[in-house]
C-alpha cells in the first residue's frame, strides 16, 4: 500500500479555519506536521486506535476527512484538503488500512478468499472495488459483512448475491454522464478586432473545430475534400472564417462576389445540402399517425423570409444572389439537434482530420441504418393501416389461445377453505361435538322449544353485574395491550424507552436475523449439496442468535422486560418457523434416503 | 318509524344494523346435547342466545330513534328476513318487538324444516348459509343506498355459531368483496366453539370487528360494548383488534396450508410439490421443466401475514 503524503489543513474543530501542513499516512500510523514550525500542533497517531472515518460528499463546499478514534462521541481528527481528489486518495487509503486492522484479529480472515476459490468465482478488480466502496460507506453493512462473511457463515459471493441491486445502482451512479456540446459556440466564436489595423482575429480550439464539424457537415465534407490536397489546414480555416465574417457582416454583395470568384469559399456560404438532406429524411420518418401533414416546412432549416437574423435585425435581405440567410432560429435548432444526437466518445480531440473522418464515418453508419429504415417503408404503411383500421370492416383477428379446462371446479374453489377447516380441527381439540349426528326432526323440535321458552318471557336480568365487570375489564386489558407499542414519536416508541445498549443489541440482532433468514429461505428448495451445507451453516448461526436473544431477554431489568420480550417475540417466532422448516425437511430427507437405501438393498 | 326513509334528516351517527342470526338447528341442538359435560362457558342454549340478542336489538333502537335494525336468519336450507324495525307492522314497544320477532322466527324455522327431508340426519357441524344471508343483507343495504342521498350508515353484524361451510367459500368471498366495495363493514361475533376463518377474513377485509367472546353467558355485555357504537363513534373508540388473519393458501394436492409452493402458470392452482401435469387444468409442465428442472413454473409465495 505504501505511503501517502499530501498537503492538508488540520482542524481541531469543524468551525475553525485549520492549520496548514503535511499529512503523511503509512500502513501503521498517520502523522501531521504543520508548515509553520512554531505551531505546537503535531500529530502522530497509530491506525490501531482508529475506529472509523467519515467524509464530506463530493461537490460540497469543503473536502473534509474525519478520522474517528471514538465513534460514539464523535472524537476524531478532521483534515481539510485542497481538492476532492486529494481527499479521496486519503479516504481510500484510510479505508483500506482500517479494513486491514479490523480483520487482523479474526482467526479465519482467509475465509472469503477460500470460499471464493471453492466456489470458483471470478471477481473483477472493479467489482471488488465497488464492494469495498459500499462497505466503506455503510458501516451497518460492514458490520454485517464482518459478522457473517469473516466468520464463515456466508461466503463472499452469497453475501453479495443478495445485494445485487446495491451493486447495480452503484454502477449506475458512477457511470459518467457524457457532456454534450457547449452552447457557447452560438455566441462565442466571434471576431475580435484590435481597432487599429484591419485585422480580424478568430480564435479556434479543438473543441470548437469538433463542434463545427458536427454542426456543419458541409464544412466537414469540404475539409475532407480540400485538406491537405488543395490547401493547408490553416488556409482552410482562414477561408471558413472569411466566409463567416462576410456572412456575419451581412455584406451579401461582397459575399456573392467572393463566392463567384472562389468556389471553395462558396461552399461555406451555400446552403448545407447534407443538413437539408438529413432533415428531409427525418421528416419522412415522422410517424404518420402522429402527424400526417409533416413536411419540409416543419423543420426551420430552410424556411425563408421569417425569423430573426443573427445580428438581431428582422429585415430580410434580397435573396437573389442565391446565398441563403440563416436565421437565429435555424442556428439554434441545428445546434439543439446536434446536442441531442450526442457526441461519440471515441472521437479524440486530436488530429483535425481524424475528427472529421470519424464524424463522417459515424454519419455514414447512421445513414446506412436509416437506409434500412427506408426499406422498412412497407412495414410503416402496414402499421399505418393497422392504426387507422375500421373495425367493422375487418375480419376477426384469430389470436391463438388455449381454453382453460378445469376438470373439477369444486376442487379448485374449495381447496382454499381446507386450510381453515384444518386449523379449526386442530384448535377444536376433537370434542364430542364433531362426531355428533342429529336427526333433523329432533333438532328442529329443540329449536322451536327454545323459541317458545323465550316467548314465555325472560326470567332474571340479562346479565350478571359481576360477569359484566369481568368482561369489561377483560376487553379493556386486551385493547390496551394491543395498542401499547404503537408510538408515533421515537421517544414514545418502546425502543426509545429502552437503555441504549439493549436497544443497539436488539437492532443489531434484528439486522442479523433478517440477513440470515433471507439467505435461509432463499436456499429452499434444496437441490444441491452446496445449498444444503449453506442452510446448515446458517441454521447454526441462527441458533447462536436465538441464544443471544434469550440472554438479552433475561439480562434486562424487570421494568422493561415485558416490552423487550414483546419486541423479541416476533424475531424468535421467525427463527422458530425457520427451524421448524429445517427439521421438517431434514426428516423428509432422511426418510427419503432411507427409503432409497432399502430399495437398493434387498 | 313507518314514515318514508328519505324524508328523515340523517346525521352520520344513524345506523342501519343488519344482524345475521345463526338459526342452525343442528348446531344449537348439538351444543345443547354437548353442554353440561365440558366447556360450560362455551355452551349457550338457543333460548339464552335469543335472550341476549333481543335486548341488544332493542338497545340499538334506543341509542338513536332513527336507527334501524334488520334481522336475517340463516338456516341450513334457507335464509330469510325475520325482523325489520323500519317495516312498521310490528309496532314500536319492546314487547311488540319481541312478539313479532319470535313469531317470524318460528315461521322461519317451520319453513326451513319443510325443506328438510323426513328422517334426514346431519352432523352438528353442518354449516349455515352464511353466503345467502350475507347476500340478503347486502341486497337490503343496496336498496337503502338507492333510497336517496340521505340514508343511515349500514353495517352488518354476523352472529355465527356453526362452523364455516367450505362449499360456500367462493360465494362468501364474493359477498365480502362486494361489501368492501360498498364500504359496508362486516362485524362478526362468533358464538361457536371455534374461530371462523370466513368471518375473520370478512371483518379484516371490510374493516369490521371480529370477536370471539370467551364467556358466552354474558354475550349481551360483549355485544353492547363492542358492537353497539355507530361507525362515526368507532373512529374515537379503541375497540378490540384481532391479532392477525392467516392468509396462507393451501395446496390443491394435500389441502395443506403452505408458506411456499408451486403455482400452475395456466390456472393458478397451488401445489406443494412439482408435478408433471397440473391436476386441475391438465396443463403439461414437462416442456418447461425439461431445461430448467421445475424452476420455470415455480413461484415463491410470500407469507402475507404471520
Amino acid at each position: 500500500m505504501g505511503v501517502v503524503t499530501v498537503t492538508a489543513k488540520f482542524k481541531p474543530a469543524v468551525k475553525e479555519p485549520g492549520i496548514p501542513g503535511m499529512l503523511r499516512m503509512t500502513e501503521e500510523r498517520f502523522t501531521f506536521t504543520p508548515t509553520d514550525q512554531r505551531s505546537t500542533v503535531k500529530l502522530d497517531v497509530s491506525f490501531s486506535k482508529i475506529k472509523a472515518h467519515r467524509f464530506t460528499k463530493e461537490g460540497t463546499k469543503q473536502a473534509l476527512l474525519n478520522i474517528l478514534h471514538d465513534t460514539e462521541k464523535g472524537g476524531g481528527y478532521i483534515f481539510e484538503f485542497d481538492n476532492f481528489s486529494d481527499r479521496n486518495v486519503c479516504r481510500d487509503f484510510v479505508g483500506k488500512v482500517l479494513g486491514k486492522f479490523q480483520t487482523v484479529p479474526s482467526p479465519v480472515q482467509n475465509a472469503p478468499e477460500l470460499s471464493t476459490l471453492v466456489h470458483g468465482e471470478q471477481i473483477s478488480a472493479a467489482e471488488l472495488e465497488r464492494r469495498m466502496k459500499l462497505l466503506r460507506e455503510d458501516s451497518e453493512l460492514q458490520k454485517l459483512h464482518k459478522q457473517f462473511v469473516m466468520s464463515g457463515v456466508l461466503t463472499e459471493a452469497e453475501f453479495w448475491a443478495a445485494r445485487k441491486n446495491m451493486l447495480d445502482s452503484d454502477t449506475y451512479r458512477t457511470s459518467k454522464q457524457r457532456a454534450g456540446f457547449k452552447s457557447a459556440i452560438l455566441a462565442d466564436v466571434r471576431p475580435l478586432t484590435d481597432g487599429q489595423s484591419n485585422k480580424v482575429t478568430f480564435s479556434l480550439t479543438r473543441e470548437i473545430i469538433h463542434q463545427i464539424f458536427a454542426e456543419k457537415p458541409a464544412v466537414r465534407q469540404a475539409f475532407l475534400n480540400f485538406v491537405p490536397s488543395k490547401m493547408t489546414e490553416n488556409d482552410f480555416w482562414k477561408k471558413y472564417f472569411k466566409a463567416d465574417f462576410l456572412y456575419r457582416a451581412k455584406n451579401t454583395l461582397a459575399a456573392a462576389a467572393e463566392a463567384a470568384e472562389d468556389e471553395e469559399l462558396a461552399v461555406f456560404l451555400k446552403k448545407d445540402d447534407i443538413v437539408a438532406e438529413e432533415s428531409r429524411r427525418k421528416i419522412r420518418r415522422v410517424d404518420p399517425t402522429l402527424d400526417m401533414a409533416a413536411d419540409a416546412g416543419d423543420d426551420y432549416m430552410h424556411v425563408m423570409d421569417h425569423g430573426i437574423l443573427r445580428d438581431g435585425s428582422k429585415e430580410t435581405a434580397d435573396t437573389d444572389n442565391g446565398l441563403p440567410q440563416r436565421t437565429l432560429l435555424q442556428d439554434l435548432n441545428r445546434h439543439a439537434a446536434v446536442v441531442l444526437e450526442g457526441r461519440s466518445n471515441e472521437v479524440e480531440l486530436g488530429d483535425t482530420r481524424a475528427v472529421a473522418e470519424a464524424l463522417a464515418k459515424s454519419k455514414q453508419v447512421e445513414l446506412s441504418n436509416q437506409a434500412e429504415d427506408e426499406d422498412a417503408n412497407p412495414d410503416r404503411l402496414q402499421r399505418l393501416r393497422r392504426m387507422t383500421e375500421i373495425e367493422d370492416l375487418q375480419g376477426s383477428q384469430n389470436l391463438p389461445f388455449a381454453a382453460l379446462c378445469i376438470k373439477d371446479p369444486r376442487e379448485y374453489f374449495d381447496s382454499q377453505h381446507a386450510i381453515a377447516l384444518k386449523t379449526l380441527r386442530e384448535t377444536g381439540g376433537g370434542t364430542k361435538f364433531d362426531n355428533l349426528i342429529l336427526s333433523a326432526k329432533e333438532a328442529y323440535e329443540y329449536l322451536v322449544d327454545q323459541i317458545s321458552e323465550v316467548k314465555g318471557g325472560m326470567n332474571g336480568p340479562v346479565i350478571q353485574s359481576e360477569a359484566a365487570i369481568k368482561i369489561l375489564s377483560g376487553l379493556n386489558q386486551h385493547v390496551s395491550s394491543t395498542k401499547y407499542n404503537l408510538g408515533k414519536s421515537p421517544q414514545e416508541s418502546v425502543l426509545g424507552r429502552l437503555p441504549n445498549k439493549t436497544k443497539d443489541e436488539i437492532l443489531d440482532n434484528w439486522a442479523s436475523i433478517q440477513e440470515l433468514l433471507q439467505h435461509f429461505w432463499s436456499s429452499y428448495p434444496i437441490t444441491t449439496s452446496y445449498l444444503y451445507s449453506k442452510v446448515t451453516r446458517i441454521k447454526d448461526a441462527m441458533t447462536q442468535i436465538y441464544r443471544r436473544l434469550e440472554e438479552i431477554k433475561e439480562s434486562v431489568q424487570s421494568d422493561v422486560r415485558h416490552q423487550v420480550s414483546l419486541l423479541i417475540k416476533p424475531m424468535l417466532q421467525a427463527l422458530d418457523a425457520a427451524f421448524a422448516h429445517f427439521d421438517n425437511e431434514q426428516q423428509k430427507r432422511s426418510a427419503k434416503s432411507e427409503g432409497r437405501h432399502n430399495g437398493v438393498a434387498p | 318509524m313507518a314514515s318514508s326513509v328519505s324524508s328523515k334528516l340523517y346525521s352520520d351517527d344513524v345506523s342501519l344494523v343488519v344482524v345475521l342470526l345463526d338459526v342452525n338447528p343442528f348446531f344449537w341442538a348439538g351444543v345443547n346435547a354437548n353442554s353440561g359435560t365440558n366447556q360450560p362457558a362455551a355452551a349457550l342454549s338457543f333460548s339464552k342466545f335469543l335472550s341476549h340478542v333481543l335486548p341488544f336489538v332493542s338497545s340499538i333502537l334506543l341509542i338513536n330513534p332513527l336507527n334501524q335494525v334488520v334481522v336475517i336468519a340463516a338456516g341450513v336450507k334457507s335464509c330469510g328476513y325475520i325482523y325489520d324495525s323500519g317495516g312498521g307492522s310490528d309496532g314500536t314497544s319492546v314487547s311488540d318487538l319481541r312478539a313479532g320477532f319470535l313469531r317470524r322466527l318460528e315461521e322461519f324455522v317451520e319453513r326451513d324444516r319443510q325443506l328438510c327431508r323426513d328422517g334426514e340426519r346431519a352432523a352438528a357441524t353442518t354449516s349455515s348459509l352464511l353466503s345467502g344471508s350475507l347476500s340478503l343483507a347486502l341486497c337490503y343495504i343496496q336498496r337503502v343506498f338507492r333510497s336517496g342521498i340521505l340514508h343511515p350508515q349500514p353495517r352488518i353484524l354476523c352472529l355465527q355459531g356453526s362452523p364455516d361451510g367450505p362449499d360456500q367459500y367462493v360465494a362468501v368471498m364474493n359477498a365480502i368483496f362486494s361489501a368492501q366495495r360498498s364500504v359496508v363493514p362486516i362485524d362478526s361475533c362468533v358464538v361457536g366453539i371455534r374461530h371462523s376463518a370466513f368471518l375473520q377474513q370478512a371483518s379484516h377485509i371490510t374493516g369490521g370487528i371480529y370477536l370471539k367472546p370467551q364467556q358466552l353467558d354474558a354475550l349481551f355485555q360483549y355485544l353492547s360494548v363492542v358492537f353497539a357504537a355507530d361507525l362515526q363513534s368507532r373512529s374515537f373508540l379503541q375497540l378490540p383488534k384481532s391479532a392477525g388473519v392467516d392468509f396462507r393458501a393451501s395446496c390443491f394436492c394435500h389441502k395443506k396450508p403452505i408458506d411456499r409452493g408451486y403455482v400452475c402458470s395456466v390456472c393458478l392452482s397451488i401445489f406443494c410439490k412439482t408435478h408433471k401435469k397440473c391436476s386441475t387444468c391438465g396443463s403439461d409442465f414437462k416442456q418447461a421443466s425439461a431445461d430448467s428442472r421445475s424452476k420455470s413454473d415455480s413461484k415463491r409465495k410470500t407469507l402475507e401475514a404471520s
